[in-house]
């Protein structure tokens, strides 16, 4: 497959991606992780979350700089491998 | 995909573990072998966890106005076949419970079952099923990274719905619930996964990292 293949794929990827936002400006975009955490506590008000995360990033930036280190880590090594001259 | 810490009972929480683990040890074993048997595989292994790790880590927003992210893991199952997967998925599912308290640790089998596990397995076996259909590489590409994908947050669901039933309308009203959270925003976002794959598997084979078609598990 050609370069402009690849660029016709990654550019629709973008947009499946970056239309939610302009089609729906008003959601709150919170993951589904913890919607389905409020769903457990909306119907099983009485189920106890007997374990809780042994730490905890201190704050939406903390955490966010977490993420992004573990996207760079990943785009880092897969980076290497594909820009190797192979020999 | 990820149950939180503590969102599950203790008793699935230890069942899910049980089930994973042979997973995962199984994994080790043939992630050892391939790289003593062909050491060169080192760096595509390792443009495989890196695939996982960048895509994991991506909260994308969907259509249905809430955010979820890829899994990456089908790339690393039709390169390697799925158990290696099941060690690279553990390694990303864990960093994110230790380090972001996404997910969690008695949790952790759980989330292995449905993003280590599972997905790499529908993954594969969609590949391999359209490599017989001869289907052209890219759209087998393409479909195993979306179906691998959607099957993640299928189990998901399924393990939720398991530990917390509809009171009235049983396990299958709670699935339905969950799937609803998880499958309807999911869906737009698989489909960028699957494209996403397919243009780094083109890389990879352009680089000459080309990956073993048809890998047996």
């Amino acid at each position: 497959m050609t370069a402009r293949t690849n660029v016709l794929l990654l550019g629709l990827a973008a947009l499946i991606v970056a239309a939610p936002l302009v089609l729906n400006p008003s959601a709150p975009f919170g993951g589904t992780d913890d919607a389905a955490s409020e769903l457990v506590a909306a119907s099983h008000p009485d189920y106890r979350r007997w374990t809780t995360p042994l730490w905890e990033p201190p704050g939406k930036e903390v955490e966010s700089l977490l993420f992004a280190l573990q996207a760079a880590i990943g785009a880092g090594v897969l980076g290497y491998v594909i820009g190797r001259r192979s020999k | 995909m990820h149950i939180m810490e503590g969102f599950l009972p203790a008793g699935h929480a230890l069942a899910w573990t049980l089930v994973s683990a042979p997973f995962v040890v199984v994994g080790a074993r043939r992630l050892r072998r391939v790289v003593a048997e062909r050491p060169e595989a080192r760096l595509q292994l390792a443009a495989a966890g890196g695939f996982t790790f960048v895509l994991s880590a991506l909260k994308l927003p969907s259509v249905t106005g809430s955010c979820s992210h890829p899994t990456g893991t089908s790339l690393g199952a039709m390169m390697f076949g799925p158990p290696v997967m099941a060690v690279m998925g553990t390694m990303v599912l864990l960093f994110q419970a230790l380090l972001l308290a996404h997910g969690g640790l008695t949790t952790l089998g759980a989330n292995v079952f449905s993003m280590a596990v599972a997905g790499p397995w529908v993954a594969w076996a969609v590949w391999r099923a359209a490599d017989r259909l001869g289907l052209p590489m890219a759209v087998g590409i393409f479909l195993s990274a979306l179906l691998g994908d959607l099957a993640t947050y299928g189990v998901t669901s399924a393990q939720l719905a398991l530990a917390f039933p509809d009171a009235v309308s049983g396990f299958g009203g709670a699935f339905v619930k969950f799937a609803g959270i998880f499958a309807v925003t999911q869906a737009p976002l698989a489909v960028a996964e699957g494209l996403v794959t397919v243009v780094v598997m083109n890389a990879l084979a352009a680089r000459g990292q080309h990956p073993m078609v048809g890998v047996k598990a």
